[in-house]
């Protein structure tokens, strides 16, 4: 039964992909970017036979639904087209920011997680006091301040006015790739990931905070009590149970968050991934990378969201019955 | 009878709150100058209308009164002060709690484990589950899993697991069906023959009957009788308090004749007796707060009681 669920879950996000990706492509095309223009640059010489040869070529006078299959089509192919900015294939393009984007994610996640999970946790047992009180009020405080904002104060005061932290880049300036150290990696990753953790951590531990409280006010907790269990007992044996699951769960629902908030901290730190990849497409309008960019994303966040599903669906016991029955 | 086990004198609840469009925060006194005691080997039956606070009683009993709870009084167990803070080893050892549902399980944590608790054993658990004919799937299930009758069973065990000498019991029955209700009561009167005293609220004066020593008699957050269960099987002469009579005529068995009006709320109590405005009996007498009084053996809070 429940391998009909994932197939269920699966074909759900592959229509989800094709209709966004649909949506994207729509918007790209009524959007005043010209293909045309943005490939042969506007003080092109180009004679209008040629121009108009090229729009034949690129079936750039067909209907949108005719093109957009076309682009699917060579998607199922494995050809994403090529990047009008890079100079590039599409694909080899994601692949290489992309990997660069996913060390800045995935340390931000983790980071974000467990530290926002403990910090939760603590907030809610000692909800109400001043410790409580002051998260909370930071939490709220971050989660209103824009992504980009907090990278650029994180800038001027680590980078800028304190120098501890290089200002942007992935690697040093002027130096070879060869000779680039995994150390200099790390040390140009340190503000953007503390930026995107930071952005990230309101919403891990507002949301455990908000969890742990009600299950203390449960009256599972009560009888714990009754039954003679410590405090130290009542968390470790049914906060951290209960609160556990639907945490992790929040961690891999919020990649669409996590993305967003990656495209906008790689930007205050020209930190050469996605991020940064996107908003160069976006400039250029370079279509194909664009549409390439809003494919893997959405292909990233519904991973999240299915893995989420399916964690819950292994994990809790009732919903784990009720689909097997 | 035994030595008195639990003794609960004067016990007043009162939950700090903000009430109606009043910005200061008030008391709302939910218990009044409750007494009780509860002797070894011996049921005593709490009885009384839904709303009227008797979980509050037993919560304040065990200590889980939430924060916002204001209390007076005196409750000891062997003539000790009975507290968390005081006596926190008595609790799920000497003294367990019954709660009234399987909302009361953890519902992520295995029943088995759950029912061993931080001061039990796996073997008694096995013991306990074999005893109450819970089979030796059971422990590896989740509350949920649970059908009322083995919610019931497994709530027992956990209660027994410490070979406790006090139990307090929350509604213990509600959603069985008779024959469930009845086979758990059983259980209760097996414990209560072995030693174990037990403190039972319930709304269902019919089942307390089966079962109970004695039966208190709850209404609007205080006990205004408390009567022998020999005295109700006597008859209505034998009741002392004006609402214990009509209780007493409301049961199916003496023909169902209902008690008009309603319980008065908590927030605007009348200064005298709580029952004046539905008695039949009432003159300038009633006018008074009723304090408890003997009468032929049992205690009762009505001026005319004889
Ligand atoms: N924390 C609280 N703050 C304020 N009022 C409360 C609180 N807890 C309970 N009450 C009030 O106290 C009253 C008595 O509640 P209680 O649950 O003890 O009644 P009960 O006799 O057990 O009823 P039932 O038969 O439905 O279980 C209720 O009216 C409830 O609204
Ligand atoms: S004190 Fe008076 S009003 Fe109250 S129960 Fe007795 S007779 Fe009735
Ligand atoms: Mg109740």
């Amino acid at each position: 039964m429940r391998t009909r669920n994932i197939l269920y879950e699966l074909i759900r996000m592959l229509l989800l992909l094709i209709l966004v990706s649909f949506l994207a492509f729509v918007l790209i095309a009524k959007s005043p970017i010209d293909p045309l223009v943005s490939y042969i640059g506007t003080n092109s010489t180009l004679s209008p036979e040629a121009k108009q040869e090229i729009v034949e070529h690129w079936g750039l006078n067909e209907p949108v639904f005719t093109r957009f299959f076309k682009w699917l089509v060579n998607i199922l192919h494995g050809d994403m087209g090529t990047s009008i900015t890079y100079k590039k294939a599409v694909s080899s393009v994601i692949i290489e920011r992309f990997s660069y984007s996913i060390v800045l994610m995935l340390l931000a996640w983790i980071l974000s997680g467990i530290l926002g999970f403990v910090i939760g946790v603590i907030c809610g047992i000692k909800q109400g006091g001043i410790y409580d009180r002051i998260t909370k009020l930071f939490c709220l405080m971050v989660k209103s301040a824009p992504t980009f904002w907090l990278g650029l104060m994180f800038l001027v005061i680590f980078a800028v006015s304190l120098g501890w932290f290089p200002i942007g880049m992935a690697v040093p300036m002027g130096k070879l790739k060869s000779e680039v150290t995994v150390w200099d990696r790390l040390y140009h990753l340190v503000l953007p990931v503390i930026t995107l953790t930071v952005a990230n951590i309101s919403e891990v531990v507002l949301y455990t905070r908000q969890r742990v409280v009600e299950i203390i006010g449960s009256d599972y907790i009560l009888y714990a009590r009754a039954r003679g269990e410590n405090q130290g007992q009542i968390i470790r044996r049914h906060v951290l149970r209960n609160v556990m699951l639907p945490a992790i769960t929040l961690q891999f629902a919020s990649f669409s968050e996590l993305f967003g908030g990656m495209a906008l901290a790689e930007n205050v730190f020209a930190y050469p991934g996605i991020g940064t990849a996107t908003t160069a497409a976006a400039l250029s309008g370079d279509a194909p990378l664009l549409m390439g960019i809003a494919l893997i994303s959405a292909l990233f966040v519904f991973t999240g969201n299915l893995i989420a599903n399916i964690l819950y669906g292994i994990c809790d016991p009732r919903i784990r019955e009720k689909e097997e029955s | 009878m035994g030595k008195t086990l639990l003794n609960v004198e004067d016990l007043v609840v009162a939950f700090s709150m903000y009430r109606g469009d009043s910005l200061k925060k008030e008391n709302l006194e939910v218990i009044h100058s409750l007494s009780l005691d509860v002797k070894e080997g011996e049921i005593l039956a709490v009885v009384g209308s839904s709303g009227s606070g008797k979980s509050i009683l037993a919560s304040a009993v065990l200590d889980l009164l939430p924060k916002n709870a204001v209390v007076s009084g005196k409750i000891t167990y062997d003539g000790k002060p009975l507290s968390m803070k005081t006596t926190p080893d008595l609790y799920g050892k000497e003294i367990s709690f019954i709660p009234q549902s399987v909302d009361y399980l953890d519902p992520l944590m295995k029943v088995g484990k759950q029912v061993q608790g931080v001061k039990g054993s796996k073997a008694r658990q096995e013991e306990l589950f074999e005893k109450y004919r819970l089979g030796k799937d059971t422990e590896k299930k989740y509350p949920f899993q649970l059908s009322g009758g083995m919610a019931r069973r497994v709530l027992i065990s956990g209660a027994v697991m410490g070979n406790p000498k006090l139990i307090i019991a929350d509604e213990p029955t509600p959603g069985l069906d008779l024959e469930l209700a009845m086979e758990t009561l059983k259980h209760f009167r097996t414990l209560a023959d072995q030693g174990t005293g037990i403190l039972m609220i319930t709304h269902d004066i019919d089942l307390a009957l089966n079962v109970a020593d004695r039966i208190a008699v709850f209404y609007a957050g205080t006990i205004v009788e408390i009567a022998s269960t020999q005295d109700f099987l006597s008859g209505r002469d034998a009741l002392r308090h004006p609402y214990t009579k009509a209780l007493y005529d409301a049961l199916p068995q003496n023909g169902f004749k209902p008690i008009p009006g309603a319980q008065p709320y908590a927030g605007s109590l009348p200064s005298g007796c709580l029952f004046a405005d539905r008695c039949p009996y009432r003159d300038d007498a009633c006018a008074g707060a009723q304090p408890e009084r003997e009468v032929r053996g049992g205690k009762v809070r009505c001026a005319h009681a004889t």
